[in-house]
């Protein structure tokens, strides 16, 4: 008996610490192709080249033009997301009347839910052509395009987490705040974002990190033409797209283009733990804070 | 007086455009939905469901696609599961407060936040190359399951702690042991937050693309995998491929791809937000 439950209690700890392996793994695969890739590419190359060519025969590896696409359109994704989620975010927390804020959360949280393959889609066949009646200029595939869908998809993050964060405010603040003479627009403002301030930080850190990680979206609507240019009206390839790029074609194990896209992905990752490790440190600060 | 008004206007102000932005989200929702209906209704029926890909758009259809989806699922299932709910077990009763497993914790919540596709370079680097699976369903569905594993684990601790401890401490009186207690009491009464949680991971896992492009999954697979290490094709994929042809008639089977997909992913979301709302009231 005393042994089946040693032996189980070893079994789950087992299950547990593959998480640790998961991380591992990333870090050592990552690791060890882009070791072998920076065997043939120097660094300095590597962050200062401004052309991404691996594919073509004249080669360039300068992944600043592809962190450029990323941060394009994670910035339109953002400068769409964060306005409209946190106003929402406000609204459904001080404004509407909770039936509706019980039946609005969901629905809009629907848009976190759809397949992201879904909204390239979207961006491709029907914003992209939208926009171009406004804007005949504007090219098939472009990053103004992908990053607007981008930050509709991830509007609900914002609004949702920063709710949540809003809703975490003691009562008694927003109370002494009505009981001054203040109107609930100058309570929101005054009093409950800035109690909420770390909550709402934690949840555009994430959007940010979520879109600079998206895929399908950019690799549809924004095509495949890494440059490195701000202009959101031209196609562009983000880090993620590029990946993409090379695993639909047939890069042979060892080759220079197989080694890139771990260089890239080392890159992508570096990003995104750098975010996410800020959103704990600010997460676990806030917590003390409150205790 | 003139102060006074002047911030009642602001706050009034204030409301609308958050009920416009509000209702704007919900607006577009519609839109995405309405017009990917619009164009692909027409492909909906029995054919485009049973048919295999193929060059003429007309005649395409997403049996394999399916087929091959509800393969991978199914061995996403079978690993991903039983090692999120013993990790989730592990960590909520065994797991003493100590380094190792604020570390463990630590790590869960940074991989929830790594991008789908560097699970697929792990899992390229790992399950295609080292283990030697290739491009193969068994490779995706491996790298699947540790994508999912994250919310699984999340869920099940969630689940877990929402069970009243006097429920377990009536099981050790009566003599229990831990695992029995586990077992018998604590997994049964989290069933369905366990349950919740499983189903939003696989609606998640059954729309991701990203990772499987990076595996290996084929842009067209014209038969149904027969094997564990045999290629395969998905659904999300079909539609990528689709989607980037220039050809109007693949817009429209992608578009109907589409509404297969989305049928799919709500019905699990709606299960779970069913399952959600039934076990809360149960529980309170």
């Amino acid at each position: 008996m005393k042994i089946k439950e040693k032996i189980i209690e070893i079994l789950l700890k087992l299950c547990a610490s593959i998480t640790i392996f998961t991380t591992i793994g990333i870090i050592a695969v990552l690791l060890f192709e882009s070791i072998a890739f920076f065997k043939n590419v120097s660094i300095l190359e590597f962050f200062t080249d401004t052309q991404w060519t691996p594919l073509f025969s004249e080669k360039h590896f300068g992944i600043l033009s592809l962190v450029s696409g990323t941060f394009l359109t994670a910035a339109i994704a953002i400068a769409v997301a964060l306005p409209i989620g946190l106003t929402i975010a406000i609204y459904l927390n001080m404004y509407a009347p909770k039936s509706f804020r019980k039946t609005l959360k969901p629905i809009l949280e629907i848009l976190a839910a759809i397949p992201t393959v879904v909204y390239g889609f979207f961006a491709l066949t029907i914003v992209t052509p939208f926009l171009q009646n406004i804007y005949p200029d504007l090219e098939t595939f472009n990053s103004l395009s992908a990053g607007l869908v981008m930050g509709i998809m991830i509007i609900p993050f914002i609004s949702s987490l920063s709710e949540d964060a809003l809703y975490a405010v003691p009562k008694s603040l927003k109370e002494a705040s009505f009981g001054m003479g203040s109107t609930r627009y100058q309570t929101a403002i005054k009093v409950m974002v800035p109690a909420a301030s770390s909550g709402i930080i934690v949840s555009v850190i994430l959007a940010i990190s979520r879109a600079i990680g998206e895929t399908m979206i950019v690799a549809i609507a924004a095509g495949q033409q890494a440059q490195f240019s701000l202009d959101p009206t031209i196609p562009t390839q983000t880090i993620t797209s590029y990946i993409v790029q090379v695993s639909m074609g047939d890069a042979p194990q060892g080759s220079i283009e197989y080694k890139t896209i771990f260089a890239a992905g080392l890159t992508l990752f570096l990003f995104t733990f750098l975010l996410n490790t800020v959103s704990f440190w600010i997460k676990k600060k806030y917590q003390e804070k409150y205790e | 007086m003139n102060n006074l008004q002047k911030n009642r206007i602001i706050d009034t102000s204030f409301k609308t455009v958050g009920l416009l932005f509000t209702l704007l989200g919900i607006l577009i929702l519609v839109i995405l939905l309405y017009n990917i209906i619009r164009v692909g209704y027409t492909r909906i029926n029995w054919d485009f469901l049973t048919s295999l890909p193929s060059r003429k758009p007309e005649r395409a259809g997403i049996f394999t696609a399916i087929i091959g989806t509800l393969d991978l699922m199914l061995l996403t299932i079978v690993f991903a599961i039983p090692v999120g709910i013993g990790a989730g077990l592990y960590l909520e009763e065994y797991a003493k407060k100590s380094r190792w497993s604020t570390l463990l914790e630590i790590n869960i919540a940074n991989l929830a936040g790594v991008p789908s596709i560097i699970y697929g370079l792990l899992g390229l680097g790992i399950f295609v190359r080292f283990f030697g699976f290739g491009g193969s369903i068994l490779s995706g569905a491996l790298t699947l399951s540790l994508l999912i594993l994250p919310i699984i684990i999340v869920a099940t601790r969630e689940a877990i702690k929402a069970v009243p401890p006097s429920l377990k401490e009536a099981s050790f009186a009566l003599g229990a042991s831990k695992w029995q207690t586990l077992q018998k009491v604590v997994l049964p009464s989290s069933f369905g937050g366990i349950l919740t949680g499983v189903i939003l991971s696989l609606s998640r896992a059954i729309g991701e693309t990203a990772p499987l492009i990076v595996v290996g999954a084929m842009a067209y697979v014209p038969f149904i995998p027969h094997s564990l290490f045999d290629t395969f094709s998905i659904l999300p994929m079909q539609i990528f491929t689709w989607t980037t042809r220039p050809q109007e008639g693949f817009a429209i089977a992608a578009a109907a791809a589409i509404i297969i997909l989305l049928v799919i992913t709500f019905v699990m979301n709606g299960i779970a937000v069913y399952l959600r709302n039934k076990w809360q009231n149960k529980l309170s």
